[in-house]
């Protein structure tokens, strides 16, 4: 095979990566202005502000919004403690041996359960075996295993980057573990936490198939976290799959997608707040 | 000023927040406690042919009863008809006849729902006979234009299995004769509708109640699909639409029952498409 | 006495670092409790080789379902890894900063949109056109490994870009010293010694697809049959039981949960093999 001048091969490469690179922001584009040109005309405060009528095919989604909300704060406030205690134990408390090795593991792999496996579980432990039923709970406490390795994840890469000085300082003041942890250690992680807390709300906000398993459909509002819940999410596919109302299933997906926005770009702000503090 | 103490102050009142938050959450929950168990609250649970109307009676019956909550759930008339049998629905949604150990259920019929063979509003196939029908649906026919069409795929679409209107097809329109694997399976009325209405090739069965101008119902062995049709006998594929309970039925879920066979819950049905047992009468 | 209440907090902590590992053994426990009957009940051989699903009629053999995960799984991954790891070239060696500012915000984002979206993107978009363009239904194999492909970019790009990061400089530096150009360095040097790195990128990757599920249930038309084409329809592990489980009950629904034993049996495997990589990349 007759050898390019590596002058050509570079402009070919080079064309094909910007290419590449091009193309991943197309597609984002396309996918997103599909969602919000369809679907922000749909949006009004009465839309986000009423409930569905007749199946979804009137009224607004109020309750698919207040679910959506009821079920994040369930999962986050479970998985937080859990999370952070867990990054706390690893890097404060031991060194690497086996127990972190399998504590990691574990993690790891919750990660690469398939939500829908998490759904299955979810219905058989929370919604059959601990007769909770469909409910916000169960389709919270399922959520909260999903964004566990996340939470931990990030916890001990906020915790791990401060800066040894903070503890010293802590310690030299005659502090003990305990105190250092909770008056220094914890307030300076606290950024990194956040962001992952809130990726972690971006994912629950996201999820369907975990949650129509175990938080059920029901449009109703609903009153307590015993009540079944349709979340946003669950409440588009629903509306795509029966033909309810396509209006209402592009007013839902954008509203989603400009929460997710929200989300990301709050946790990016964060970030970048985070790191440029830690220089 | 030392960084460290501005830092921490307003870490803390982060904290403090967050602390608030759970505390709050935990309030929910509590205050949740006390209204789980409530005495005015049912589910009904099953035909996903059914629900959409079962949600519309509903909503009317708690606009009359603003104290009782009526939860629906989907499933599948297998699923919602175990759930009656079980308790965990206090009524169950069938739209297929019962069978085998069902029949010690309760049940009574709401109304009677058209089973409408559909293709896309351009094919130029407008009727077919059962025969033909049962052919595509084996496989043993696969184009278009074996049946007077133009040439093309046929694109089969079928109802999963647990599916009342599955049943409904297979026992009526097929003999009980095997559906295809090869034939594409969806789970609701309306993605089946979707589907064909976007597919020129395509075909598909849904709820009469829930033909519109996307897509076109067949003629099937000469007979209209419609609710004239249905109604004096001509149109075979009809199937009932059921509500279930494991005994007689009691407290909400009787009075809400009484709702719908009534004069105005059977209005709503008719409005809505279907076929109640008034009209029959009428005519 | 002073010594055991120092170890207190640690030993508090050590329970609730445990938490992780009790989550993943409750999840384990209760999918495999709830599956193995079924296959004990079947034979290992006869479910996972078995080509007929037929719940109604008592057959439960998986094979069409793990052929349609590998079949699409590997059109995402032929589809998206070389514009994946063409991309991480792109942002740590020819992305002007500003560029770069711009891009890694939109593929995190690309990774925060619900897979239901995706799903209803690819009906809308992509079903048609492979419809119209390619032939058979749209709803195929094709159609999913596309979406699947978009939808793995992100994982697969930022375990690249972390391998491509953790080179040593003076491979890059040594290479271009020698008077390569930029392109020659990253397709000699640097590729090659980010192999594992990216070995295990692609492996994440393909765990995430073959975990993929409500946006696949939408573009693949879910024929239980096997399917022969990239342009036939097909359903996988994951849509097999997404479809099903709303009715599925007794056998019906232990085959599925035994469905979910070999999705956790492949999705761990792949897992374990791509953090060893990783592991070995770091080394």
């Amino acid at each position: 095979m007759m050898r390019l001048n590596p002058k050509m091969t570079q402009v070919l490469a080079k064309a094909l990566i910007w290419g590449s690179a091009l193309l991943v922001i197309v597609l984002l584009l396309f996918i997103l202005l599909f969602v919000l040109i369809k679907g922000v005309p749909t949006l009004s405060w009465q839309f986000l502000t009423e409930n569905p009528r007749d199946m979804g095919r009137s009224g607004g989604i109020f309750s698919t919004i207040v679910s959506t909300i009821l079920v994040t704060l369930v999962s986050v406030a479970v998985a937080t403690p859990f999370g952070v205690g867990t990054a706390l134990y690893l890097t404060e408390f031991t060194r690497e041996g086996l127990a972190t090795r399998i504590i990691r593991f574990s993690a790891d792999t919750l990660a690469a359960i398939p939500s829908i496996v998490y759904g299955l579980f979810g219905f058989i432990f929370f919604v059959i075996n601990l007769n909770m039923g469909w409910s916000i709970l169960s389709g919270g406490l399922t959520m909260a295993m999903m964004i566990l390795p996340t939470i931990i994840r990030t916890a001990e890469e906020a915790i791990l980057a401060i800066h040894p000085l903070y503890r010293e300082v802590s310690f030299s003041l005659g502090g003990t573990k305990m105190q250092t942890i909770l008056g220094a250690v914890l307030p300076s992680a606290l950024r990194g936490i956040m962001t992952g807390v809130i990726l972690s709300i971006g994912r629950c906000v996201a999820e369907t198939a975990a949650v129509i398993l175990t938080a059920g459909s029901s449009l109703r509002l609903p009153e307590s976290v015993f009540s079944p819940a349709r979340t946003m999410a669950v409440h588009f596919y629903i509306l795509v799959r029966e033909g309810i109302s396509m209006e209402r299933a592009y007013g839902t997906a954008a509203a989603l997608i400009i929460l997710i926005l929200i989300i990301n770009v709050g946790a990016n702000m964060l970030i970048n707040r985070f790191v440029a503090k830690n220089h | 000023m030392n960084p460290l103490f501005s830092d921490r102050m307003r870490n803390r009142n982060l904290l403090r927040l967050a602390g608030m938050i759970l505390v709050s959450l935990g309030l929910l929950l509590v205050s949740g406690c006390s209204q789980a168990q409530k005495a005015h609250q049912i589910i009904i649970a099953g035909s996903t042919s059914v629900q959409p109307f079962a949600e519309i009676l509903a909503e009317e019956y708690m606009k009359m009863h603003p104290d009782i909550s009526i939860d629906i759930q989907g499933g599948g008339s297998s699923s919602g008809i175990k759930a009656a049998l079980s308790g965990t629905a206090a009524i169950g949604m069938s739209s297929r006849d019962l069978k085998g150990d069902e029949l010690s259920l309760w049940s009574a019929e709401i109304a009677r729902d058209g089973l409408a063979i559909i293709v896309h509003p351009d094919n130029t196939v407008n009727e077919l006979t059962s025969a033909q029908v049962q052919d595509i649906y084996i496989k043993a026919v696969d184009n278009w234009a074996q049946l007077g069409g133009q040439d093309g795929n046929i694109h089969l679409f079928t109802r999963e299995e647990g599916s009342g209107t599955r049943d409904a097809f297979v026992s009526l329109a097929m003999d009980n004769a095997d559906v295809t694997p090869k034939a594409m399976v969806q789970d609701s009325n309306g993605a089946v509708r979707q589907l064909v209405g976007d597919d020129p090739g395509a075909i598909g069965y849904i709820s009469l109640g829930l033909v519109n101008e996307q897509v076109k119902p067949v003629v099937l062995d000469g007979v209209a699909a419609s609710h004239a049709n249905i109604i004096n006998g001509s149109y075979k594929l009809s199937r009932p639409f059921l509500f279930v309970s494991n005994g007689d039925p009691v407290g909400i879920a009787k009075d809400f029952i009484d709702f719908v066979l009534s004069e105005e819950g059977r209005q709503i049905l008719t409005r809505e498409g279907l076929v109640t047992r008034d009209a029959e009468v009428q005519s | 006495m002073k010594r055991l209440l120092d170890r207190l907090p640690g030993f508090i902590f050590l329970l609730i670092a445990l938490s992780a590992l009790s989550a993943l053994a409750l999840i384990i426990v209760f999918i495999f409790y709830e599956g193995i009957p079924i296959i004990a009940k079947v034979g290992l051989g006869q479910f996972t080789l078995g080509m007929s699903w037929a719940p109604g009629k008592g057959e439960f053999g998986i094979l069409p379902m793990i052929i349609g995960t590998v079949s699409v799984t590997l059109g995402a991954a032929v589809l998206g890894v070389p514009v994946a790891i063409l991309t991480s070239i792109f942002l740590t060696e020819f992305a002007p900063a500003a560029v770069s500012r711009i891009v890694r915000p939109a593929i995190q984002l690309l990774a925060g949109i619900p897979s239901v979206v995706y799903g209803f993107w690819g009906l809308t978009f992509i079903v048609p056109y492979i419809r119209l363009w390619i032939g058979g239904p749209g709803l195929s194999v094709l159609a999913g490994s596309v979406i699947l492909a978009i939808m793995i970019l992100p994982t697969v790009i930022s375990i690249t870009e972390v391998s491509l990061l953790a080179l040593p400089r003076t491979y890059k530096e040594g290479s271009l010293a020698i008077g390569a150009t930029q392109w020659q360095t990253v397709w000699s040097v640097q590729l090659p010694a980010a192999k594992s790195g990216i070995m295990a990128a692609v492996i994440l990757g393909i765990g995430r697809a073959v975990g993929e599920t409500m946006a696949v249930i939408m573009v693949l038309g879910n024929a239980v049959a096997l399917p022969e084409s990239l342009l036939d329809p097909a359903r996988t592990l994951t849509t097999n039981i997404g479809i099903e489980m709303g009715y599925a009950s007794g056998d019906h629904q232990q085959a599925l949960f035994a469905t979910g034993i070999v999705l956790l049996v492949i999705v761990m495997s792949l897992n374990s093999i791509a953090q060893a990589t990783l592991k070995r990349s770091q080394r």
